[in-house]
């Protein structure tokens, strides 16, 4: 009788602190706390950098970074508008960053006369930046023999 | 009236018949130098270059992601402020240019987006060629050398006009492809393309 008295409190209480535990950890939408009846509040457009100078490689292997805006910058079967200017035959007469060789390469290692189709589309490594504060404080440093 | 008379009248007409010839004259006159003017300028506006589906279609629709059709400012250039010479003379040719675009609309040669893809490398060369002909007479009808700041420029663009003014390069050498989509580049700089090169 007593047991299956204080088996019942135990049930209870781990009950009343399950429920505690639940409610703190309520889960908030991303838009915050606004009714879904109200517009949520506007997110400032970050502005992309435009124009710097060519941005340090934080870690080894790192695809560099895009130091000005590509806005109408297209790539598709027709042209490459990042190549027009960092093509090899491109690079000098436009002064950019030429491309690397090893995107001459095919996925079996062959090199190729030119850019090979598993590396054509630039902006699935290589991204413009914007001045944005990072969403989660992070201590991450960069490596100091690449710099 | 005998026929001696008639002459005799056309020898001198009465002060009246002149001045109102004249006056019929110059009104007339300014009639149809009106009415000419009126109706060219009416083949010069977008609504007019866009009521052909290949104008609306095609170079339209690219122009309308590109900053000359938004922008910062809010200024706009709209077709023939790019592609229709300003001076009168100018002008004059470029229309009469134009008759061979109405006999190719006539003909259905670039009536599908295909045709038109096919055609794009020999159609956007003609245009690079008469710019470069004209020093880019009508880019520079809003982008002056003279009035840019070329510190208040970005750095890549410092770079490339600095050079660009000393060595009497004109805006479209550089400045292609910015208000329509670039044609394939296959032959024009097989660099900028995916694809091996035949050597």
């Amino acid at each position: 009788m007593k047991k299956s008295v204080l088996a019942g409190l135990f049930l209870l209480s781990a009950a009343a602190l399950n429920s505690t535990t639940l409610a703190a950890a309520e889960v908030k939408s991303l838009r915050g706390s606004v009714a879904l009846d109200t517009p949520s509040d506007t997110v400032e457009v970050k502005k992309n950098i435009n124009d710097k100078a060519p941005i340090a490689r934080d870690y080894v292997q790192q695809p560099p970074l895009i130091p000005h805006k590509i806005k109408g910058y297209d790539i598709n079967l027709k042209f490459n508008k990042c190549l027009t200017c960092h093509s090899w035959s491109n690079y000098k007469k436009s002064g950019a960053t030429k491309i690397s060789q090893t995107h001459f390469e095919d996925r079996a290692g062959d090199a190729h006369s030119n850019v090979a189709a598993r590396r054509y589309f630039c902006t699935q490594c290589h991204v413009p930046q914007a001045d944005a504060k990072p969403l989660v404080q992070n201590e991450f440093e960069a490596v100091k023999t690449i710099n | 009236m005998s026929i001696k008379s008639i002459i005799a009248k056309l020898r001198r007409p009465s002060t009246a018949t002149l001045g109102s010839l004249l006056v019929v004259g110059f009104v007339s006159g300014v009639i149809f130098w009106g009415g000419f003017n009126t109706a060219m300028e009416a083949t010069n506006t977008e609504t007019f270059c866009i009521s052909c589906h290949e104008m609306e279609d095609n170079v339209y629709q690219e122009y309308t992601e590109t900053v000359h059709y938004t922008n910062r400012t809010g200024v706009r250039a709209t077709c023939p402020d790019c592609h229709v010479p300003k001076p009168w003379i100018h002008k004059m040719v470029r229309k009469v240019q134009a008759s061979n675009e109405l006999f190719h609309k006539a003909l259905g040669s670039i009536d599908t987006a295909e045709k038109f893809e096919e055609k794009r490398l020999k159609l956007a060369q003609n245009v690079w060629r008469s710019m470069e002909k004209t020093d880019s007479r009508e880019c520079r009808n809003c982008h002056n050398y003279e009035s840019m700041d070329f510190v208040e420029q970005q750095r890549r663009a410092v770079a490339n006009h600095s050079v660009g003014l000393e060595t009497g390069k004109t805006c479209i050498d550089c400045h292609k492809g910015i208000a329509h989509s670039l044609p394939a580049l296959y032959e024009v700089d097989p660099s900028a393309v995916v694809g091996n090169v035949e050597h």
